[in-house]
């Protein structure tokens, strides 16, 4: 089943038909979600408005981490399976994880000014997040490093799973050491200590990221494919010259 | 003679060969060191304090400027395609390599470690807790660095980029090296770091070794 979309033109096809849905879905979540978040959630009994960072941060952080293993999977399937698609998926989500981090790194700098006092601190949970910000420049620069692109996407393949480690990491940062950062609210074993009146905007922002994620997977997928034949293209002409 | 033995002693021969490559990275790793008490001042109480940290991120950075050479040689050459041909395999191949990588780069920088733990003026009984963290530390700094040397074959600007892909992976090693001179520094024992330690040694010989002759493979595919 998975090589049933290994096809590039099937995949564009159903790209098209789903893109719109993503979009839509998109759209209405982030509407919703801003407008709970923004001004209709309570305020914290201690941070008062401040806390309607979390509403950007939380998600942000959540999808920086989905996509480093969204890519660490496509990764092992393109170098399992050699699925066609699997390492332009990849080679598509990287810069999009790397904004992800960079927005949580931002957002959690700006919240933790007022809250801590500072705007950085070397714990466990920040400086792992760094790591996984420069474990994505790392893919990036790799990936784009050699004059076969093939080779770049499979060195980068392994530089993936390699990094992969860092990722439980960042998620149990907070209960392996002393930090200043926060410990797990939402995916604990006990359940949610966030009241619903919050809980539900950070879920609607957080599926928003999602579907944003999804559309514009799809689109840079479409693209690369693209750009693929474009290339293909340009060295029939050259050769036929 | 096992292949092992022979392909031990022709890696050996040839790095001695180039014994220039090892003295350039002890000379890179004083030169930094030294650097820091020009620009931080020479107040000792302060280089004690951040002696164990500066002389690891130099040992550090050092490791990295040799780290380029493991495959490079062969690659250009065309022994690396002989070596995964051979009968030996991959793996053995490259643990042998990066044997040799820390025989000639590792065990230099333990030598002179001595020498900077005086000019940094770290304390007597902070020594051996660093030494050990460097004979624990350099090791894994070698195989860790042998994964992306092995994926930076046939690169662009090969050696920057080499840099940009191992420290983050190797900055564990560092946290732990640097956190057991601190912590005897301030009075706790070192042995809750030094175990990490150790536990990434073994780690990364039990993983990295398989991950670099995947890279390998990809590289001479």
């Amino acid at each position: 089943m998975l090589h049933f979309f290994a096809n590039p033109t099937r995949f564009q096809r159903l790209s098209r038909r789903v893109e719109p849905w993503l979009l839509a879905g998109m759209i209405v979540c982030f509407a919703a979600g801003l407008y709970l978040s923004l001004f209709s959630s309570p305020v914290d009994y201690q941070q008062g408005h401040t806390v309607r960072i979390m509403y950007i941060h939380v998600p942000a952080a959540w999808m920086a981490l989905f996509c480093y293993t969204a890519m660490a999977v496509s990764a092992a399937v393109a170098l399992i399976w050699k699925h066609a698609l699997a390492d332009v998926a990849a080679k598509a989500t990287a810069p999009i994880g790397a904004a992800f981090t960079f927005l949580a790194l931002l957002t959690g700098s700006l919240w933790g000014k007022p809250m801590w006092g500072t705007w950085w601190v070397w714990d466990a949970r920040l400086t792992s997040v760094l790591v996984l910000f420069f474990l994505y420049l790392g893919y990036m620069a790799l990936r784009d490093a050699f004059d076969e692109p093939g080779r770049g996407a499979r060195a980068s393949a392994i530089l993936v799973l390699v990094g992969f480690v860092n990722v439980p990491i960042i998620k149990f940062s907070v209960d392996w050491w002393n930090t200043l950062h926060q410990p797990s609210s939402v995916l604990r074993m006990q359940g949610p200590t966030i009241h619903p009146d919050m809980l539900t905007p950070l879920f609607l922002m957080a599926a928003a990221f999602q579907l944003y994620y999804f559309w514009l997977l799809l689109v840079r997928i479409r693209r690369e494919l693209m750009a693929n034949r474009v290339r293909a293209l340009r060295h029939r002409q050259a050769a036929a010259e | 003679m096992s292949a092992v033995s022979i392909l031990f002693r022709r890696e050996l021969r040839l790095a001695l060969r180039q014994s220039a490559d090892s003295v350039m990275v002890i000379a890179f790793f004083v030169i930094a060191v030294v650097l820091f008490p020009f620009g931080v001042g020479p107040e000792p109480n302060m280089l004690a304090r951040i002696g164990p940290g500066v002389i690891w991120v130099c040992a550090l950075l050092a490791a990295m400027l040799s780290m380029e050479r493991m495959f490079l040689g062969d690659y250009e050459d065309g022994s690396l395609e002989l070596l995964v041909l051979s009968p030996v395999a991959l793996e053995l191949v490259v643990c042998i390599k990066v044997a040799v990588h820390w025989l000639t780069t590792g065990v230099p920088l333990i030598c002179a470690a001595p020498l900077l733990f005086v000019m940094m003026n770290v304390p007597e009984e902070v020594w051996p807790v660093l030494l050990w963290t460097l004979l624990l530390g350099t090791p894994a700094l070698s195989l860790i660095g042998s994964v992306g040397a092995a994926l930076i074959l046939g690169a662009r600007r090969g050696g920057v980029l080499l840099s940009l892909l191992v420290l983050p992976l190797v900055i564990p090693v560092l946290i732990f090296a640097a956190g057991a001179g601190d912590a005897v520094l301030f009075g706790d024992g070192a042995k809750a770091n030094l175990m990490l330690l150790g536990g990434i040694l073994l780690g990364s010989l039990a993983l990295t070794p398989w991950a670099t002759a995947q890279a390998i493979r990809e590289a001479v595919a």
